[in-house]
């Protein structure tokens, strides 16, 4: 079971409060773009067994919509931070590179 | 004017814990900004209060406010009262990005009474009512739908739902409070 702590209202929701929303930090390709960019945004994401960002939304409580690093292999939750940011927080990034030195960065 | 009744007209059930459905209740949801003036001006003067603390209530003689999200409030308030002080609300927040709707024939409010209050939420929503402190509120689940609730009094949990799903609450709230079923171990 997934426990997240929200960073809107502070709770910590378990799986069944949230709506998974996928991969996070993707790049939105819309009208005008090349065919290569637009398919990579619909279609190409990086399912790795390790390190993983996510979209995740506080569906079943204040509603938010937030991100969140973990594990997909483990399910260790590394850590969640606002939705309102383009890239993951660089205290994140270093305490995720310290815990798995071989983690290629999230790029 | 039609002749307003609440989802279940005040429906209860005796368990181990009474459950009741608290007829018609003035409910105002007001979206914005927490820090704009304009919004915590209007908040004192439709509910006598101020913006509560991150998942708090806040009451005043003339009304409670709670903590919905960072950028939601529910101003609780007499029935009849609640169209026209939105819409003095409103009025308030002509120039400013908020927002002001009366949703109190959207929702139905439950209360449940007794020594195991929490041990019925307890049986239904992923939330350690152990912990769980007095003027505390929390949005989560019951079962399947989305709900609100907040410690009312010592033994009186006070819960907020869609409308819609009233009579589905009423009914898991029944069985979770039903005579024998006592588990014991939250008080």
């Amino acid at each position: 079971m997934l426990i997240f702590e929200c960073p809107y209202c502070g709770v910590k929701a378990e799986e069944t409060e949230l709506h998974a929303g996928g991969e996070a930090h993707l790049t939105r390709h819309g009208a005008g773009a090349s065919d290569d960019d637009l398919k990579s945004y619909l279609f190409m994401r990086k399912n790795p067994k390790g390190v993983h960002f996510e979209r995740w939304q506080h569906a079943n409580g204040c509603g938010k919509w937030f991100h969140a690093a973990r594990c997909t292999m483990t399910l260790e939750v590394f850590g969640t931070y606002s939705a309102q940011t383009f890239e993951p927080p660089a205290e994140l990034v270093k305490k995720i590179k310290k815990k798995r030195p071989d983690w290629e960065g999230w790029t | 004017m039609s002749n307003a009744v609440s989802a279940l007209e005040g429906a209860s059930y005796q368990g181990f814990a009474q459950v009741r459905e608290m007829g018609l209740q003035g409910m105002i949801t007001l979206r914005g900004d927490f820090d704009n003036a304009i919004f915590k001006k209007t908040l004192k003067l439709i509910s006598g209060c101020n913006v509560p603390a991150l998942r708090e209530l806040n009451h005043s003689k003339s009304g409670t406010v709670v903590w919905m999200s960072p950028d939601e409030l529910l101003v609780l308030c007499a029935y009849d009262k609640a169209q026209v002080v939105t819409e003095k609300a409103v009025k308030q927040f002509a120039k400013t990005h908020s927002m002001a709707v009366n949703v109190s024939d959207a929702r139905a409010v439950f209360t449940i009474t007794g020594n195991g209050a929490r041990e019925v939420i307890a049986k239904l929503a992923p939330v350690d009512m152990a912990a769980f402190k007095k003027n505390e509120i929390r949005r989560t689940r019951l079962a399947q739908v989305p709900a609100a609730f907040w410690v009312s009094d010592d033994d009186q949990i006070t819960i907020v739902v869609f409308r819609s799903v009233a009579q589905y609450v009423f009914d898991l709230l029944k069985t979770a409070a039903a005579k024998g079923g006592e588990v014991g171990f939250i008080y």
